[in-house]
């Protein structure tokens, strides 16, 4: 047995070797050699503040009590680290995307960066993790009892509480030196997580030590050790599904909601691939630490049955005499209670510092806070403050709780305290649906119904005893152990699921009847989607706030060195030779994210607000303008297309007019063109005539002279016939005669008459059989334009021309393609004119009339003559129904 | 969001079941270690906790070594970060 003294010594010694590990790690960090303090083993290894002296002592009392049962609080943080591709992945990066500082930060962020919300969960987890680090003291305390009972001395209730609190002020000046030396921009402690490593590897020693002596130094081996566990008290599995899957579940929740643990988590995280290893490495540490469990309390229960079951570490090494394993062991648990609570005061004062003290203070200051005074020396001192505080709270509770209750059961109080984060946490990582509204009612709802089933009636004294018994003013619906009259329920359960069940009720029920403010939104989509964007909200800044001024402010916060630094990277990234920046919405973002990393995302976004207010536009005014740009955007949209119609109309116009004008100079053309085809025949009839008339000819000249005053004299009707027809078909004033037809013999008729003497090749094909009813004539002079046209046109002696038949069932086509010099396209448009003539009209030799009067009498007969598009040559529909007669019927004038 | 692939090369598609088989490891941990509440309770007739105790361990020591080797395989970069087709 050693002395107690020498184990006080012991205790301050090792506590000297933390502070120079701490010391040198900071030391070697600050120049910037922190590789390997930096590494996943390291990483792993500070995840063990999990196990604390609840795990130390407690599971050991716990296994002693109620069998395996003690397996499920280290089963659900190894299915969680287990299952990180899920969750953990998302967390870390999540975290270190948005600068996160705590899990109060996290949850204020994801719901626009909340300052009432960070408020809210600091507040729950103070209270929740008070419990827990009463539980270390007690534990330390009772450590320390045990040396001093085995040194004759038997500690009154004044002793312990002297321990006690000499132990919380030791630990709240180690947390303070190390966990608030300065302001990291990344608030990492560098000097903490190695002395949390190095605890981790002490405590799991010791508890390997302890267990290996019980196995084989007691028990003889592990086959006798399992027939002792077989022939113990707690020989049989009776396990109920309730409290080991319930318990699983409380634990996994715990594990990533518990404050210490996202500090080490997500907060101290280097890098990401650190989790890969952490992933299977932590639950193999799990295991070691829970291996020799059951072992230790079964030979404990045989040796002292009278003992205390949470001291059996300790007293089973000093009952057999080894005083050098028991003082292992005393370090393994003063290990585990120092590193939780320095680990926890840290993250707790972090939260509060951020999420309480700012946010007061800022207020308190009003606008001109970012300005004067020093928010660095605010924010330290109430980080200090806020250690102090929350161990003060530790050691309130210690004293007013007395400190009796077994550790397990206040260990769950605190466990089901924390995990009322989860909804909100999950909801806000998964759930881009979930609002602000929803996570306060849910983290409020949540914290009520566990205050009232479990920590109140967990606190000695507190609740009175009626309350208990029959419910607040007799309403037995709301008895703290059995709400809504459910009773009968294992406590913890009753309260963790009814806990859980109103929380996660009201946070999904008020996040769908919620609208959520543009920053949630934003965040929410940052949070949710952070893998497939890791960019960050938009803070538009519309002039320019002073870079001067943003950079006073930045040097408060984190430290001149510091800002100086991130504003001179900032201004080489832009391409600078200055220190200052150009005040860029980029560089703002960053800078708020970077002040984040400090002071938390709430604070950082209200101090640079307040800087650049009324040069930076607000998320909501920029939705507003938003809304007025797609309106304008609208209404430009519907102009351009008011316009483009006007621009089709003016285009129609604009061709019609084209065509007039062109119809205009053609007409022009032709008046002359009739003129001259008038006076050149009349000109020979009068000059003929005028020889015949002087006589003196012979006989055979006055014969020719005749002939030529006669040709000339039809030439001349022929072409007063034309416009004389053409004037009755455009007047509607024709008569059609009807009659059946077999367009074969049409079509040879026509081709006959049009080409006479001329050689052209003709190939007529196609359903030459179809009988049409109209009028035979008309048709036929159509036809005799079309092939005389081609004959005209087509002057090579080996000119083709192909006529096709098809025959539908309502109508008749007939398609006519020369290969001569084709018709040009933009000459199309006009050769259906009248008086219009493609190409030279010394060569047509007519008055360019046929097709206009094809045009006309196709019209009349019910069908139509179309110029169709083709390469080389003209071609020609002529298209006619099978049966005229309704047009004929309108035909009431003969000429 | 543009189209995922329908196929993918051999060491791309590995990774991709390694990531489901990760996934999977804490489901297949909570139906293992759920195996022994079927297990008749009770002082006369249980089944031992040395038993239990081999059992749930010997879960353990598999879920860790299943773990480490899917890690160990998994490449830190990570195509496609968060594809899971």
């Amino acid at each position: 047995m050693p002395g107690f003294d020498l184990l006080v010594a012991v205790a301050l010694g090792y506590v000297a070797f933390l502070f120079a590990i701490a010391f040198l790690a900071e030391r070697r960090a600050g120049r910037g050699r922190d590789a390997w303090l930096r590494g996943p083993v390291v990483y792993t290894l500070s995840l063990s503040i999990y196990c604390t002296a609840w795990t130390f002592y407690g599971a050991v009392g716990n296994a002693a009590r109620s069998g395996l049962e003690y397996l499920t609080i280290y089963l659900g943080p190894s299915l969680v680290m287990l299952g990180w591709w899920w969750m953990l992945r998302k967390l870390v990066r999540v975290g270190r995307a948005q600068r996160i500082t705590s899990i109060a930060d996290l949850v204020s962020s994801r719901f626009g960066k909340s300052a009432g919300l960070g408020g809210i969960v600091t507040v729950m987890c103070v209270v929740g993790v008070a419990p827990y680090i009463a539980l270390q003291l007690q534990s330390i305390t009772l450590s320390f009892a045990v040396f001093a009972e085995g040194a004759g001395r038997v500690w009154g209730p004044g002793d312990i509480r002297t321990v006690a609190l000499a132990s919380a002020a030791g630990l709240a000046s180690f947390a303070i030196l190390f966990g608030t030396r300065n302001l990291d921009a990344d608030e990492r402690h560098h000097g903490v997580v190695l002395a949390i490593a190095v605890e981790a590897v002490v405590k799991l020693a010791a508890l390997l030590a302890v267990g290996g002596f019980v196995v084989w130094g007691i028990g003889g081996g592990v086959g006798e050790t399992l027939e002792r566990i077989d022939a113990s008290a707690i020989a049989r599995w009776d396990q109920g599904a309730g409290r080991w899957i319930g318990l699983t579940m409380l634990s996994a929740a715990a594990f990533v909601c518990l404050p210490r643990m996202f500090q080490v988590l997500v907060v101290e995280n280097a890098d990401e691939g650190h989790l890969r290893t952490a992933s299977w490495a932590f639950p193999l540490y799990l295991m070691a630490m829970s291996l020799f469990v059951v072992p230790i309390a079964v030979t404990g229960l045989a040796l002292l049955p009278e003992g205390n079951p949470d001291l059996f570490v300790l007293t089973v090494p000093l009952s057999q005499g080894e005083g050098g394993l028991a003082t292992l062991a005393f370090l393994g648990g003063f290990s585990s209670a120092t590193s939780m609570v320095i680990v926890a005061t840290i993250a707790l004062a972090t939260m509060v510092s951020n999420h309480v003290v700012l946010p007061i203070w800022l207020r308190a200051r009003g606008g001109g806070a970012t300005m004067s005074g020093d928010v660095r020396a605010v924010t330290l001192r109430a980080r200090r403050a806020s250690i102090a505080g929350v161990l003060g709270l530790g050691y309130l509770y210690f004293r007013v709780t007395g400190g009796g209750a077994a550790l397990t059961a206040i260990g769950l109080i605190s466990f089901v305290g924390v995990a009322q984060i989860l909804p909100a946490m999950l909801g806000g990582l998964f759930w881009r649906g979930a609002t602000r509204a929803g996570a306060a009612s849910a983290l409020v709802t949540g914290f009520a119904v566990w205050m009232w089933t479990m920590f109140l009636p967990g606190v000695g004294g507190v609740m009175p005893a009626s309350v208990v018994a029959e419910g607040p003013f007799g309403i037995a619906a709301l008895r703290p152990g059995a709400l809504f009259g459910i009773a009968g329920v294992d406590p913890v359960l009753h309260a963790f699921a009814w806990s859980m069940a109103l929380n996660a009720g009201v946070f999904v029920a008020v996040s769908l009847l919620t609208f959520p403010a543009p920053l949630e939104r934003l965040q929410g989509a940052q949070f949710v989607d952070v893998f497939a964007h890791s960019l960050g909200p938009g803070r538009v800044v519309t002039s320019t706030a002073q870079a001067e001024d943003l950079l006073i402010m930045a040097q408060r916060i984190v430290g001149a060195g510091r800002a100086q630094a991130v504003f001179r990277d900032a201004a080489r990234d832009q391409g600078h030779a200055r220190a200052l920046p150009d005040v860029t919405p980029g560089f703002v973002q960053s800078l708020e994210r970077e002040l984040a990393g400090s002071v938390g995302a709430a604070t950082a976004h209200a101090m640079v607000g307040q800087l650049t207010e009324g040069a930076a536009v607000s998320v909501e005014d920029l939705i507003a303008v938003a809304d007025e740009a797609a309106q304008i955007v609208e209404y430009s949209n519907r102009l351009e297309a008011k316009s483009a119609e006007q621009e089709r109309t003016a285009r129609a116009l604009r061709d019609a007019n084209a065509k007039l004008t062109a119809l205009s100079l053609q007409k022009d053309a032709f008046l002359g063109q009739v003129s001259h085809e008038l006076r050149t025949p009349m000109t020979s009839i009068r000059a003929f005539s005028e020889l015949l008339r002087e006589g003196g000819l012979t006989p055979e000249d006055g014969r020719r002279y005749a002939g030529i005053v006669e040709d000339e004299a039809r030439r001349m009707t022929r072409l007063l016939d034309d416009l004389l027809d053409l004037s009755v078909l455009e007047h509607g004033q024709v008569a059609l005669r009807p009659a059946e037809i077999r367009i074969g013999d049409l079509i040879g008729r026509a081709v006959a008459a049009a080409t006479g003497e001329r050689a052209l090749d003709v190939t007529v094909s196609g359903a030459l059989d179809a009988v049409v009813v109209t009028d035979p004539d008309r048709l036929a002079q159509v036809v005799i334009n079309v092939v005389s046209n081609a004959a005209k046109y087509c002057a090579r002696p080996d000119a083709r021309l192909w006529i096709e038949v098809e025959a539908g069932a309502d109508d008749v086509a007939i398609t006519l393609r020369d290969d001569g010099p084709g018709i040009a396209e933009d000459a199309r448009d006009l050769i259906f004119e009248k008086f219009a003539r493609a190409g030279d009209p010394a060569r047509a030799g007519g008055a360019g009339l046929g097709l206009a009067i094809a045009r006309e009498v196709m019209h009349r007969l019910g069908g139509r003559i179309d110029c169709l598009p083709q390469k080389g040559g003209a071609a020609f529909r002529v298209t006619l129904p099978r049966q005229t007669d309704d047009v004929s019927g309108l035909v009431t004038v003969a000429v | 969001m543009s189209p995922r692939p329908v196929f993918l090369a051999r060491g791309r598609y590995r990774q991709r079941r390694l990531r489901d088989g990760l996934r999977m490891l804490p489901v297949l941990g909570a139906v293992l270690w759920m195996v022994p509440l079927m297990w008749p309770r009770g002082q006369a007739a249980g089944q031992g906790n040395a038993g239990a105790l081999v059992y749930v361990f010997g879960v353990w020591a598999l879920l860790v070594i299943l773990g480490a080797v899917m890690a160990g395989r998994l490449r830190p970069d990570g195509d496609g970060v968060d594809g899971d087709g």
